[in-house]
């Protein structure tokens, strides 16, 4: 039996013709899904209700994963296995990942991008993501109880096209349709509902889990521009947290512990600071395994002392991001703040001096990219109301060109061009008889080619020999709706023509990608088991109340052997409920069922008989 | 028979139109489509027509158009949870017969 979602006027959907699309903040701490229900923009909470998932997958001997909160509850006994932020390695080879010596995986260096070895074999960062959207994409479908059209994921505004392409094949491989990559500082400016406002410059200050972000975009016409991006990816709430366990230790004056008072040191460190918000003041007590009990009282004051220099180091970025767009302060119209760590009053009060105004809080710091792309997605797939012209635009984040003569870049589409886009110019041989020429796509704002990041390379052979300057070579950029782009090469006097679609040299084939899906299909089975048994176990509840709810009106009809064996198997069917055994479930909700064939009929026979008790058959409304 | 909705159905019906700022109540109707014959139509009430029937159900008022009440008369509408799944369900004694997935019914 369908649900219904309350809907605006005059908009009530077709029967089994709402189409169901999601927003995926794939973030590198934690992820999160969200939809438009009703108009109104919600994140997805998993069974308890929890809205984040972390960002983390185990990989199990035997090839079977656990995700979210299953994956971080074993990071401390199995580390090598349970990948962690794996979005910083996304699209990067193992010579740009940053901080690689504090991390605690196998890293293999694959041609392009990095890899890492667990128990059940290599794994790309494509697929470890993958894992992370097929759980989210799993929370989507059942609580929205349908398939989805598809999502809008979310990305970094600085990431290059090997990173976007690389978060679009996880997406593929999660067998999700993308509708559109948006940047995270645009997908916030949008939950804000900006897009509406009036144009001018606004700032999105992020600051997450364990990276900092900040972007300058600019409004206008309905388009976000980003004008610069800034940030630190090694600064975020978790040292914040480390700064007050490092405050601890000290004032505990304990010597170093061994790794489980560690960790649950660190675990009461940060719950101390999240009660902070709240209180001025908060304990932190724990017991030590050496027995000894720590009594400490963390004060705003002291917080605040603690991590000063941490909200300084927000502002060094912020202000380089002012500088590199070329703005003041001043420019400013608007501040909005992303990312849990947020919420910390010394932030908000640091950010708001900074910029001379108080900052956008009002939306939950945790949830709004994911939500400004469930109004994106809902946008895309077509169930936004005939009318609203809302359709964001986005922009390539570095410009794209050519290498030419001396290693120098001709850019070809500049940064910050809306998209999709189309762009050509012309260019001409360099030697005499010239018949063939190389072109060397590149990305990147430098001059010098060794500094840009190189896409691809084609040739185009078979120019007629002519002088040098003779032949015109018309080179065409087009950009798709995702930032990806093709890039075709045309001879205008014999219309000789040549195109590479740039898959970005990232070493991730499309022989890979074939394997990574066949190995979704292999894993197909176990997915399909999951999901029979979610549903048995749903079926399985609705009928046990149902009879619980009979038993309690109508019970007194049944002979006590009746009850007897009624009582005895939904007792069954309730044990066999939390099991993970779906065809159990399902053979004990048909006994029961069958069980109470009889039951259900007495019922509607009694109260035909109540209803007509005492009236003629003339006065019977019939 | 009136139309009427359970306390958790109301309750659902307050929260949404807070959480939109606007709106007087609730208006439910069928139109003609779906597989099944007629679909249901559940919307936020934002006017109220000179023609329309109107109920008070704990506090909400239900607007339903006079050619769509013969078909839903003594409905209740409940707010009930399938799993992860969450939403409203008619329950209407006018039904006969309905699509497998209930979107669309009969009379």
């Amino acid at each position: 039996m369908a649900l219904f979602q309350i809907a605006e006027p005059g908009q009530s959907a077709a029967p089994h013709r709402h189409r169901l699309a999601v927003g995926i903040d794939l973030g590198t701490t934690n992820s999160l899904v969200a939809t438009v229900r009703s108009g109104i923009p919600t994140v997805l909470g998993d069974e308890q209700g929890r809205p984040l998932m972390p960002s983390i997958v185990r990989y199990l001997p035997g090839g079977a994963v656990e995700v979210g909160y299953a994956a971080q509850s074993r990071q401390v006994e199995d580390p090598k296995n349970c990948l962690a932020s794996v979005k910083r390695f996304m699209g990067r080879g193992l010579r740009d990942v940053a901080y690689i010596e504090n991390s605690p995986y196998d890293f293999v260096d694959a041609p392009g991008m990095v890899q890492l070895r667990t128990v059940a074999g290599v794994k790309s960062p494509v697929e470890v993501s993958a894992e992370i959207l097929k759980a989210l994409r799993r929370r989507a479908e059942l609580s929205l109880a349908g398939d989805l059209a598809g999502a809008v994921i979310t990305v970094p505004a600085y990431f290059d096209d090997a990173q976007r392409q690389a978060t679009k094949d996880a997406a593929r491989l999660a067998g999700l349709n993308v509708l559109r990559l948006l940047n995270e500082p645009t997908a916030a400016a949008v939950a804000y509902g900006l897009e509406n406002a009036s144009e001018g410059l606004y700032a999105v200050f992020d600051l997450g889990g364990g990276t900092f972000d900040i972007s300058i975009l600019r409004l206008s016409r309905g388009v976000f521009e980003v004008l610069a991006t800034s940030g630190d990816a090694a600064l975020g709430g978790d040292d914040f947290d480390h700064r007050v366990f490092c405050w601890a230790l000290e004032e505990a004056k304990l010597p170093p512990l061994p790794p489980r008072d560690t960790r649950m040191l660190q675990l009461k460190s940060r719950e101390a600071k999240e009660a902070l918000a709240l209180h001025g003041e908060a304990p932190l007590t724990a017991k030590l395994s050496s027995g000894e009990f720590i009594d400490l009282r963390l004060t705003t004051e002291t917080f605040c002392r603690i991590t000063q220099n941490l909200v300084h180091k927000t502002l060094g970025p912020t202000r380089k991001a002012l500088r590199d767009a070329g703005l003041a302060v001043e420019d400013i119209k608007g501040v909005v703040m992303v990312g849990g760590a947020t919420r910390m009053p010394q932030l908000q009060r640091a950010v708001a001096e900074f910029f001379g105004r108080d900052p956008l809080n009002n939306l939950d710091p945790d949830k709004v990219v994911a939500l400004g792309a469930a109004m994106q997605a809902n946008v895309l797939a077509g169930n936004q109301p005939e009318g609203g012209d809302w359709l964001l635009l986005d922009v390539i984040p570095l410009s794209l060109g050519i290498e030419t003569m001396g290693g120098l870049v001709e850019r070809i589409v500049p940064r910050n061009s809306t998209i999709p886009t189309a762009r050509a110019q012309e260019f001409t041989t360099f030697k005499d008889g010239q018949t063939a020429m190389s072109i060397h796509v590149v990305q990147g704002e430098r001059e010098l080619v060794s500094d840009c990041r190189s896409l691809a390379r084609f040739e185009l052979r078979g120019i007629p020999p002519l002088a040098a300057g003779g032949a015109r070579i018309r080179v065409g950029f087009q950009v798709d709706a995702d930032g990806l782009l093709s890039v075709s090469a045309r001879e205008q006097s014999t219309g000789l023509e040549s195109s590479i679609s740039v898959k970005p040299s990232y070493g991730l084939g499309d022989s890979d990608i074939e394997r990574m899906l066949r190995d979704s299909f292999e894993h197909a089975r176990e997915d399909m088991h999951a999901r029979a048994l979610r549903e048995h176990r749903v079926e399985g509840e609705r009928l046990a109340g149902a009879v619980r709810g009979a038993l309690a009106a109508d019970g007194g009809l049944l002979a006590p052997e009746e009850r007897g064996e009624i009582d005895r198997l939904l007792a069954a069917l309730e044990a066999a409920l939390p099991g993970d055994d779906a065809r159990a479930i399902k053979r004990a909700a048909e006994a029961l069922n069958r069980a109470t064939g009889s039951f259900a009929a007495r019922r509607m026979d009694e109260g035909v008989k109540r209803a007509l008790a005492g009236r003629s058959i003339a006065n019977l409304d019939l | 028979m009136p139309v009427t909705l359970t306390e958790k159905a109301a309750s659902h019906v307050q929260g949404s139109l807070a959480k939109r700022g606007k709106g007087l109540g609730l208006r439910l109707g069928v139109r003609t489509s779906g597989c099944s014959g007629m679909a249901y139509k559940m919307e936020f009430a934002d006017a109220i027509n000179p023609e329309d029937i109107q109920f008070e159900s704990h506090g909400v008022k239900v607007v339903v158009d006079p050619r769509s009440l013969p078909y839903l008369e003594g409905t209740e509408l409940d707010y009930t949870r399938e799993g992860l799944n969450e939403g409203f369900r008619f329950r209407n004694p006018n039904v006969k017969d309905e699509c497998g997935c209930g979107e669309s019914f009969n009379t």
